[in-house]
């Protein structure tokens, strides 16, 4: 009985499927045409690398896009610092006073509309007098990734046995060399996983950084949004192909990591 | 149990860094906001004269609370383009969520019926287009949906049409991308909740008689609903805000409430009313944000 009730129906299968095609069919022809030879977007002319070629010359956009990934390095680092001391102090602390609004606070921002945020950071920013450029871009994000780095650490970290700590300190370790020794080995994936999500958070926002940055100092979704408002360019397609093989890059150690994980324990969900 | 208290105590110190760090960034803006939202509109620079200043000491306060201003307020429901932006957003939200709730529900059905080893492939194919740019998924739209794009050339190619389409810069473009950015989001706690049941109830269901059919209605839909309910609010919160995706597919016709507030600020300049738009939005935003928090509370209580 189990079987049939478990039975994929072919209603299931069409469904998988067109999901499926629907959430990668528009990726797949963007990467087609970023090699295409012709200047018309629409028109195929042959396979090329002609786009890639016109990246690399184009000053604004490389800088552009050295400024994104060094954004994205710093603020993803500090937010995986301070999102697993934030998941530790959730999982593994007692009640504090204010947990209920610390909690609320690394929620809220997971599902805030980004003008929200990018123009109270602004707003604050503009009062304390800051020059807003790299720094200011960092703390925003950094503000924003942490919550995603706490929900993966967390959820890890719920997942884990107490007892190993315990066991670790009755034989003689204190909290923190039993938290460093024990604990911090088996959540190694999960921060892994955290910190390339900050990455890639960071690398794709473009309405934080609008409200956050200076002038001179554009991220690379700035540029390729301004780019996008005045229509479609062949350039623009190699662009993002390079971006997604960039992430691709990031999602296939993050797997492994979470492999590496789940063969040591419970897998932990990447989200 | 001794040995647990002593863990307890670095553990509750591990917060003190990202707590200050939650309150100076992410807390304390929002303070920053309501104050210029209660400023006035000046014509010099900076754009907003403060209605008080905290360098100037206590009695600056204390006037400056007897004239706090709330014209920005009230130009927000007098003008008609704040209330026809603030509609529109909430119009645009429940039809996206809805279409959210219709397509992603079948595919994290499917899902969870899926060997246990497809389901980890599945959810991380799922997953991969969240961690790809948000933004190149919308632009790959645009060179579908474009005049003599991709689609309009298959339905030319298929004399389904005979002119092709206009599909940018409409409404119908606008909820495609929409829904598209979305559908992770909603497929994700569907197919938590879905794949969490137990199999054995629509067993079940199945010796007592039901078809595949009122089983599905009588037992798995209604155990389902509180991952329908997280991936509605997960979904429908940030799409009242959106600002990128109907930017750059929607018509120019009328905005969302994301796109008056940023209008207002880059291109008007007018910070004050921009913040009274965002104090707005976030008081719409507020009985949402809440219910989403029970529900995450209720389900991390159930897993704990």
């Amino acid at each position: 009985m189990a079987g049939k009730v478990n039975r994929l129906s072919p209603f299931n299968i069409t469904a998988l499927a067109l999901g499926m095609a629907f959430l990668y069919l528009p990726i797949v022809i963007l990467v087609i045409y970023s090699f295409n030879a012709s200047r018309l977007v629409t028109v195929w002319g042959g396979w090329s690398l002609r786009w890639y070629h016109e990246f690399f010359n184009d000053r604004a956009m490389l800088d552009a896009a050295w400024m994104s990934l060094r954004v994205a390095a710093v603020s993803a680092t500090i937010a995986t610092l301070l999102g697993t001391l934030a998941a530790v102090g959730l999982v593994r602390g007692e009640r504090f006073r204010g947990r209920s609004l610390f909690s609320g606070m690394l929620y809220a921002p997971l599902v805030m509309p980004e003008v929200i945020s990018g123009l109270s950071l602004l707003l604050l920013f503009v009062a304390l007098n800051a020059e807003r450029g790299f720094w200011t871009v960092t703390i925003a994000h950094t503000t924003l990734t942490m919550c995603f780095v706490t929900v993966v650490v967390q959820s890890r970290l719920a997942s884990l046995d107490r007892s190993l700590e315990e066991a670790a300190m009755d034989l003689g370790c204190d909290p923190v060399q039993a938290f460093l020794r024990v604990t911090l080995p088996l959540i190694i994936p999960a921060i892994a996983a955290g910190w390339m999500l900050a990455f890639t958070l960071s690398l794709d926002d473009v309405v934080i950084a609008s409200f956050t940055t200076g002038p001179g100092s554009a991220t690379l979704p700035i540029r390729i949004y301004s780019e996008v408002r005045l229509g479609v360019k062949p350039e623009i397609n190699a662009i993002c192909t390079m971006v997604i093989a960039l992430i691709a890059v990031v999602i296939v150690i993050a797997s492994l990591a979470s492999k590496l994980s789940s063969s040591q324990g419970e897998s932990a969900a990447p989200l | 149990m001794s040995a647990r208290r002593i863990f307890a105590q670095p553990a509750r110190y591990a917060a003190i860094a990202p707590y200050v760090w939650m309150v100076l960034f992410f807390l304390v803006p929002f303070g920053f906001v309501l104050k210029i939202s209660l400023s006035q509109t000046a014509i010099a620079q900076p754009p907003y004269m403060p209605v008080f200043d905290f360098t100037e000491g206590w009695a600056a306060i204390k006037a400056a609370f007897a004239q706090l201003s709330l014209d920005n307020f009230t130009l927000l429901v007098s003008d008609s383009l704040y209330i026809s932006s603030y509609l529109r957003s909430l119009v645009v939200a429940v039809t996206s969520t809805l279409i959210l709730l219709l397509i992603g529900y079948p595919i994290a059905y499917g899902m969870a019926r899926l060997p246990q080893r497809r389901q980890a492939i599945a959810m991380m194919l799922v997953i991969i287009p969240f961690w790809t740019s948000f933004l190149i998924r919308i632009y790959a739209w645009i060179n579908i949906l474009q005049h003599d794009g991709l689609l309009n050339k298959i339905l030319l190619a298929l004399h389904l049409v005979s002119t092709p389409v206009v599909w940018l810069s409409t409404d119908t473009a606008m909820y495609i991308g929409i829904v598209y950015s979305y559908l992770p989001f909603m497929i994700l706690p569907l197919y938590a909740t879905l794949a969490r049941m137990d199999p054995s109830l629509l067993e079940a269901a199945s010796d007592l008689g039901a078809s595949p059919g009122r089983a599905f209605w009588l037992v798995t839909f209604p155990l389902s609903l509180p991952g329908v309910g997280a991936g509605a609010l997960l979904c429908f919160i940030p799409i009242v805000g959106e600002f990128v995706i109907p930017d750059l597919l929607a018509g120019s016709g009328s905005m969302m409430i994301g796109q008056t507030l940023w209008l207002e600020f880059f291109t008007n300049k007018d910070w004050p009313v921009a913040a009274a738009a965002a104090v707005a939005l976030l008081v719409l935003l507020v009985p949402p944000l809440l219910l989403y928090d029970r529900l995450q509370r209720r389900q991390l209580g159930g897993e704990g």
